[in-house]
């Protein structure tokens, strides 16, 4: 394999913690699975929480300080969604890889306890049929195979096989914990960022690390080593604060061609509409003019969007037609025709 | 060849454009390396130009070698196997498909190939450039299945391929995609860009433009600069030395849409929806996408509609168009509409005039 360019590696894989300890803020999780090191008792574990908060890292951790790099293929079996997980594949693939029986080979230092670990990563997107073949399957083999699940909802788990594991939620990031670990970054990468590009990606990103370090890292690489909050803005793919204002303003015009205008702009600038309902939310919320009864209506409108737009219908048609709803909110017009 | 073909800038530094874009590209081609790519934007904005002259410079004239070829690959799901074929561009530096042809079974095309490409990874004696490039188009078409399992496969394989992925509309790509990736936006030329393009397209072909004649283009062409440079070459083809009211047939289904909008709004009644049922079917037949006629239909309706209809019809405009969307016979939807229009019009008539 040819050498790679130092720089080709996503930050993300390459400040991904190592070990168990070195996950950021989520204390419970890291005290249980030290201690689990130490006794090597493990119990199935399932792990959840919004994405970029550390889930898939820490299980990697322990499996990797459990059995260290050269027992590690043998024992770990990561599957994600990227693999075939139907329920054929728990029959015979997870099933034959549980059944094996291992020794406690204490090899170089690490514990090495005498079972081996599943990971099944993103488990929320698994059929229900494949969950409730898995039931039978973990208790049978319990002495020689440990579960690890991984989801984002864990409403997606069906109850039986939640029951039969340790749950730990995984919180989003606080912004301090935030910005000590991007801080890390930038003195190993020699980035200079103040105070308030800081803050900035913290509130982009919304507690989620990842995020915050993709955006890190693009930036470095189209601006260069000294980042400002706007940089980051615009790597970002967020909406500048004017555009959404701007729609407001059209809207608050009363004018129907005036909103049709802005929202023709808007799509043609091609800004993501889902990203702009969102922030369209955040100013009608905070906007001080504006009764709370409109509010209300506009923001079910904006819940009725944001769903049509997941369902994958046309952007210009949904931004247009709550603009002309925030229009009859504004002036409070009543839905439907009145003669 | 086309002159959309033809002058489409080969390199970054041609760009005019989205010269920002542009520039910013040109810090990938110094580095020899690029993190994962999200391209969105509307139509004829100039994604794919980008792309391909990103690619070029970042690996040379070799990629212009390209050869299409159906390939076929053998899915194996545990239950049953069965082929999957779908058409692709390569090069020996790039890669090029169109993943969401496969219907819902795109998710295996995106794993296979991404771990083929894995597998089969160029090596360079001075060890740069130990990757290639899987450019996928329409990527907002993906199933949700499909894009999920792009999630993972995307870090995975991060070292030995670079992701370049195009769509229109980016909130129909998940959050996660798009988190993995440098987004980039490529907005609609505005038309005094389009205006600069066709004057240099012109200066190119040795043409006199009239003054003006360009500025009427881009007025009519709606931000659309593919669409903007067909056009002139339209008006070339048809009258040349171009007058400056020179008059071009707009594009004949659009026609054919304000064509049925005026019908729809002389007379409201069962019989004319049956009349304009059968438009229907014949735009539909040839292949005109629903949600394009149903948001030119709406243009065309709006323009001789009263300030309050206007809210009611873009509402259900955009009610009838998220059912199509969950629906699957189009014509259903675009009819209910048409229904719609016609009882919403008919009783603002009846009682504006009694």
């Amino acid at each position: 394999m040819a050498p790679l360019v130092p720089s080709s590696q996503p930050w993300v894989e390459k400040y991904r913690p190592r070990q168990v300890k070195d996950v950021a803020h989520q204390e419970e999780v890291v005290r249980v699975l030290t201690n689990t090191l130490e006794t090597a008792d493990l119990p199935h574990m399932l792990f959840y929480g919004p994405p970029g908060t550390g889930k898939t890292t820490t299980a990697l951790a322990i499996a990797y300080q459990l059995y260290g790099p050269e027992l590690y293929k043998s024992r770990v079996l990561e599957l994600n969604a990227s693999d075939e997980r139907g329920i054929n594949v728990v029959r015979t693939k997870i099933k034959d890889f549980a059944a094996v029986a291992v020794g406690s080979a204490r090899k170089g230092g690490y514990p090495c306890p005498p079972y081996k670990i599943i990971i099944l990563d993103e488990a929320d997107s698994m059929t229900e049929d494949a969950q409730n073949a898995l039931r039978r399957t973990m208790e049978t083999y319990s002495k020689v195979t440990r579960f690890f699940f991984i989801c984002n909802y864990i409403s997606r788990i069906i109850e039986p096989l939640a029951s039969r594991c340790a749950k730990f939620r995984f919180k989003p990031l606080s912004e301090d914990v935030m910005s000590n670990r991007i801080l890390h970054i930038c003195n190993e990468e020699g980035l200079t960022l103040d105070a308030q590009a800081l803050s900035t990606l913290s509130a982009i990103s919304q507690g989620d690390l990842r995020r915050a370090i993709t955006y890190l890292q693009s930036a470095a690489r189209l601006f260069g080593s000294s980042i400002s909050s706007s940089d980051l803005i615009s790597v970002s793919g967020a909406i500048p604060e004017d555009i959404v204002k701007s729609l407001l303003v059209a809207c608050k015009s009363g004018e129907f061609d005036v909103a049709n205008k802005e929202v023709s702009n808007i799509i043609a600038d091609g800004y993501p509409v889902s990203q702009l309902l969102s922030q369209f939310l955040d100013v009608i919320v905070n906007a001080d003019d504006i009764p709370d009864e409109h509010k209300a209506r506009i923001c079910r409108k904006l819940g009725e969007a944001d769903k049509c737009l997941v369902d994958g219908a046309d952007e210009y048609l949904q931004l247009l037609d709550m603009a002309s709803e925030t229009i009859r909110a504004l002036f409070n017009i009543p839905q439907g025709l009145v003669f | 060849m086309l002159w959309v073909d033809k002058h489409r800038p080969k390199t970054l530094d041609k760009v005019i454009v989205h010269e920002q874009v542009a520039q910013n590209l040109k810090k990938f081609v110094a580095e020899q390396d690029c993190p994962h790519l999200l391209f969105y934007g509307p139509p004829g904005s100039g994604k794919k130009t980008l792309i391909m002259a990103l690619i070029k410079q970042m690996f040379g004239a070799g990629v212009e070698k390209v050869k299409m070829e159906n390939k076929t690959w053998k899915i194996d799901t545990g239950t049953r196997t069965f082929d999957l074929e779908l058409a692709m561009l390569s090069s020996s530096h790039h890669l090029e498909m169109n993943p969401s042809d496969a219907g819902f079974q795109d998710r295996y095309v995106v794993q296979e190939v991404i771990k083929e490409m894995a597998k089969s990874r160029p090596i360079d004696a001075k060890g740069k450039r130990a990757f290639k490039v899987l450019v996928l188009n329409e990527v907002d078409k993906l199933s949700r299945e499909a894009q999920h399992s792009l999630r993972r496969t995307m870090e995975k394989y991060s070292a030995s391929c670079r992701l370049i992925l195009c769509c229109n509309s980016s909130s129909k790509v998940t959050e996660a995609v798009r988190s993995r990736c440098l987004n980039v936006r490529v907005n609609a030329p505005t038309e005094d860009q389009i205006v600069q393009v066709l004057e240099f397209i012109g200066k190119k072909e040795n043409l006199q433009l009239p003054f003006g004649f360009a500025a009427w283009i881009a007025a009519q062409s709606n931000r659309n600069l593919r669409r903007a440079i067909l056009f002139f070459e339209t008006c070339k083809v048809q009258q040349y030395p171009f007058s400056a009211n020179q008059v071009a047939p707009p594009l004949d289904w659009e026609q054919y849409v304000s064509e049925i909008a005026t019908e729809i709004l002389s007379e409201q009644s069962p019989k004319r929806l049956y009349s304009v049922r059968q438009k229907f079917y014949e735009l539909l037949v040839n292949c005109i996408p629903p949600e394009s006629i149903l948001k030119k239909l709406l243009t065309e309706l709006m323009k001789k509609l009263d300030s309050d209809l206007k809210h009611e019809v873009c509402r259900w405009a955009a009610h009838y168009e998220h059912k199509m969307r969950l629906g699957s016979k189009a014509i259903f939807h675009l009819e209910a509409f048409v229904a719609k229009f016609m009882s919403i019009y008919k009783e603002f008539l009846c009682a504006a005039f009694g």
